[in-house]
């Protein structure tokens, strides 16, 4: 077939990775692997303080070191100095002050890693520190120092809806909180930038959304972004944290000023600290008013959420966060208000789950506290409470498609529930010895929740593909072009079924994503299955036109319905043209972009508006033995049920859906970064950054419902988040119920879930 | 100093005296099949074998190798015909690769699992895997790659 040529099945086929065999070979590039004769290598010095005006910056001793090839600042900085994906308010290198720990400062190349680094810590940063402001109720106050000129609110989201003053016979208040968590994707931010003989640069980077980071470098630069050219390198994971520029428009900007290709590739420590953007710790409270059967009657809730020192996407995530604050619940009235501010804490922006996941904390702990009140089962009020479909969310917005909530809930219950654990390994902590099972209580938990699919606010959001049919080695062969960034998720496969699902041929390629052809989008919001599946459709349904017209006009049968499927072109059920025959030597090619339909902004004063172009819906039950002596939990099992619509490829979907659970896991209960009082990140390891282990992990067995969504490609919604969105309040749901305790934030700590004798 | 990587002798002259094992690999060698995930000897992505014995080449001095035979995830396939691994083939078939950075890694430590214990329980692989971090799979899926290829795999 050729080489890069994969063959497998069709949309809904379970098929391994095209990239596998490269991936467990040890041969797959990824961005820090990259190598090219003659380059050099960047650093970045970072600010140890997370707030501080700069009096001088002195690099005369890093440039006086043997190796070292330049050394720059904010003067060096050829473009805008501000960039940002999307506020340009971060400057690409410090320039009178820094505003979070880890800012970057300068930058140096060197001949080699050591001396980079070396020369990073040579380069003198006068600092005069300032008090940092480490909390949004400090950012808030009247008195509290601008942050940026515009003061120190980022965005605030109001929505009101029927009467927000409405009041039930059960009202239940609470207050929780939800921690930094991070990405930590393995591979770190690396790339490779080489200069070209016109001036411009080529970029081999780790990202997310190629076409966004273009935009950014051309304007740091100071170059038309044809200038720019951005190529996708191996992704070593992403979950959001590749939105943002990280290196970059440094290693672009190191490129062209020594005319050398300038690779840089950060360090976990700094990966943790200033080099990419975290999930914003919320502090919520809410108030549910409901009647003695427990049917909401009105959700009155206060969101404030940490944007740290830049804004990143924060302005998106507290729309996601304040709009799906209530959870897939019907409500009358509702009076939400989120806020996202800025303080010098390390910037917040896109994870996984992107606000959806900090007010489902929330809610889900709302609804339990009010199935307790009216003495129900908490499924039941989940169920007498679920969306029904058509019905109207707080934006008044209305969800069309199936609302899967209700269902989810149901399969969850009627799944068995596991026995005690059968190898004492499995008790908490006992993989290391920690108990026999004496302090062991069981606790089961359920949750539900939701999420927006692909980008909302009347942002047109597309995606671009080319499809080019062509034969090769006497065999027909689809080959596709596009700027859709495989972070690890599957979307490389996805490409390859729907042209083969579309085209009717075995062997397809993917031809490297950059930015010769026009944006796909961000692979974020779980858009891009949708999107590019969207756009590579369209462009193989232009492409088999033209086929088929062609084949018609060779057989002079114009009148015939003509089919295209097994590389042939088929006349009802007989085979009538091979399709290496119909393309001969003269290729065909179509480009097609896709959107989806347009959505609204929201109403500034009143927060409605049809901002959101599609939603997914997903439960969790979770099992836990916790260890009420010790504060040990260990999930027993956590079952994830889940509309997808169409589940395109049953592994890989899979695979987002226990993946993305133990995101949740790790959330729950050991994932946080830590910021001192002084504003500097603590947790800058994975031992004190603690992702769960092989260990900590619970098996996710997975429940998959195909509801089909309207108005989408085979009725697939998205698929990525949604797993990391109820699996942690699901988690404390079964804490709670092991401990009696309330259990206001995650992550819980192992002194929450110790359980004294007074209590018993 | 002397290294022997997936089988091929190497000799190497500007090696510095805190340099790692991994460094050695990736920036003199430009071998790239073991992972600088973290560096701090916390994920087990740039596991390899040192004459035999599993560590971090990131937490082994270059030093301390000379003269060793160190095996990354590229000494798994066939030295004749490039065949894959058995837990190889695994890891693909059973979807235990997402972004697979880890891969490498595991797929080392793995293959010294089985080595030690052909016929490994589920909680067995948690035990003997708990040194190498996934973020994408939730581990679900490596851990039914093992049992796979512990099935497949000649005794």
């Amino acid at each position: 077939m050729g080489a890069g040529v994969s063959t497998g099945g069709h949309v809904g086929a379970r098929l391994p990775r095209s990239d596998g065999p490269g991936k467990v070979a040890g041969e797959f590039l990824y961005s820090s692997d990259l190598h090219v004769a003659g380059m050099i290598f960047g650093a970045t010095v970072r600010s140890p303080h997370a707030s501080a005006l700069i009096r001088g910056i002195d690099t005369r001793a890093a440039r006086a070191l043997p190796g070292v090839r330049a050394v720059l600042t904010h003067e060096d900085v050829p473009g805008d100095k501000l960039v940002g994906s999307t506020v340009c308010d971060q400057p690409v290198l410090a320039i009178d002050r820094v505003r979070h720990h880890g800012e970057p400062v300068a930058i140096v190349a060197a001949d080699d890693p050591v001396t980079a680094r070396r020369a990073a810590a040579l380069v003198a940063v006068d600092y005069e520190p300032l008090e940092p402001v480490v909390s949004v109720q400090r950012a808030l106050a009247d008195d509290a120092p601008a942050l940026h000129p515009d003061g120190n609110c980022l965005r605030s989201v109001p929505i009101l809806r029927g009467d927000p003053r409405a009041s039930g016979e059960v009202v239940i208040r609470g207050r929780y909180e939800v921690g930094i968590q991070d990405q930590a994707f393995l591979g770190p931010e690396s790339g490779l930038a080489i200069p070209d003989a016109d001036g411009g640069v080529e970029l081999h980077v780790a990202t997310q959304w190629l076409h966004i980071d273009r935009d950014q470098i051309a304007a740091g630069l100071g170059l038309p972004v044809y200038r720019v050219h951005v190529v996708l390198a191996g992704v070593g994971g992403a979950f959001g944290a590749r939105e943002d520029l990280s290196m970059q428009l440094h290693a672009c900007m190191l490129a062209l000023r020594c005319g050398r290709p300038v690779k840089m590739a950060y360090l976990r420590e700094e990966s943790f600290a200033g080099g990419h953007v975290h999930r914003h710790p919320a502090w919520m409270e809410y108030e549910h008013h409901a009647d003695l059967q427990g049917k909401l009657v009105a959700v009155r809730a206060r969101l404030w959420l940490d944007g740290g020192a830049y804004a990143s996407t924060s302005p998106a995530v507290i729309a996601n966060a304040t709009t799906l604050a209530v959870g897939p619940y019907a409500v009358d009235n509702a009076d939400l208000l989120g806020i996202v501010a800025y303080t010098n804490n390390t910037p917040s922006g896109a994870m996984r789950g992107f606000g959806s996941v900090q007010v489902a904390v929330a809610y889900e702990a709302q609804m339990d506290r009010l199935a307790a009140a009216v003495g129900r089962d908490p499924l039941e009020v989940r169920r007498r409470n679920a969306l029904p479909e058509g019905g109207t969310l707080p934006t008044g917005q209305a969800v069309r498609g199936p609302v899967a909530t209700v269902a989810l809930l149901d399969a969850l219950e009627a799944r068995p529930l596991p026995g005690p654990v059968a190898d004492p390994r499995d008790l908490p902590g006992s993989t290391f010895g920690a108990t026999l099972g004496e302090g062991v209580r069981r606790g089961v938990g359920y949750a539900t929740g939701f999420k927006n699919i692909a980008f909302s606010e009347g942002y047109d959001d597309c995606a671009t593909a080319r499809v080019r049919l062509i034969a090769r080695d006497g065999r027909p062969v689809a080959e596709i072009q596009t700027a859709a960034a495989e972070v690890g998720q599957g979307v490389l496969g996805v490409q390859e079924q729907v042209a083969r699902t579309e085209l009717g041929v075995e062997g397809v390629v993917v031809l490297a994503a950059d930015t010769a052809i026009a944006s796909a989008g961000s692979a974020s919001a779980s858009r891009l299955t949708w999107m590019i599946g969207g756009a590579v459709k369209a462009a193989c349904t232009a492409v088999r036109t033209v086929v088929l017209e062609r084949a018609a006009g060779v057989l002079g049968d114009r009148d015939t319905a003509l089919t295209l499927r097994d590389g042939a072109i088929w006349r009802r059920e007989q085979r009538v043209l091979e399709l290496v025959d119909v393309i001969g030597g003269e290729a065909v090619a179509c480009t097609r972009t896709y959107h989806h339909a347009p959505t609204e902004a929201l109403d500034p004063e009143t927060g409605q508006g049809d901002s959101h172009a599609g939603f997914a819906f997903v439960a969790h039950r979770a099992v836990v033995d916790v260890d009420v002596e010790l504060g040990l939990a260990r999930v027993v099992e956590l079952t994830c049920a889940q509309d997808v619509g169409k589940a395109v490829n049953p592994m890989a979907l899979e695979g987002q859906l226990e993946g993305g659970s133990i995101q949740g896991l790790g959330l729950a209960l050991s994932e946080e970064l830590l910021l001192g009082d002084d504003g500097l990140v603590q947790t800058r390891s994975f031992g004190s950054y603690r992702i769960p282990t092989i260990v900590d992990a619970a098996p996710v067995p997975s429940i998959v419902l195909e509801l089909g969504e309207p108005d989408t490609p085979y009725g697939l919604r998205g698929v990525g988040e949604m797993p990391s969105i109820s699996s942690t309040p699901a988690i404390l749901a079964a804490l709670r119920a092991a401990t009696g305790h309330a259990l206001t934030r995650a992550p819980v700590r192992p002194e929450d879930l110790v359980v004294h004798e007074k209590e018993a | 100093m002397r290294l022997t990587v997936d089988g091929t002798p190497h000799e190497i002259d500007d090696v510095h005296g805190g340099q790692s094992l991994l460094r050695v690999l990736r920036d003199v060698l430009h071998i790239t099949s073991a992972k600088n995930a973290c560096e701090q000897g916390e994920c087990g992505s740039c596991t390899v074998a040192i004459d035999g014995e599993i560590a971090c080449a990131c937490l082994v001095l270059a030093a301390q190798a000379d003269g060793a035979r160190v095996e990354t995830a590229a000494s798994l396939a066939s030295p004749g015909d490039g065949a894959l691994h058995p837990l190889q083939v695994a890891f693909m078939r059973a979807g235990a690769v997402q972004c697979g950075f880890c891969t490498p890694g595991l797929v080392v430590a793995a293959r010294d699992l089985l080595a030690r214990d052909p016929d490994p329980s589920e909680a067995d692989i948690r035990e003997g895997l708990n040194g190498n971090l996934c973020r994408c799979t939730g581990y679900q899926k490596i851990i039914e790659a093992v049992q796979m290829a512990a099935r497949e795999m000649p005794r």
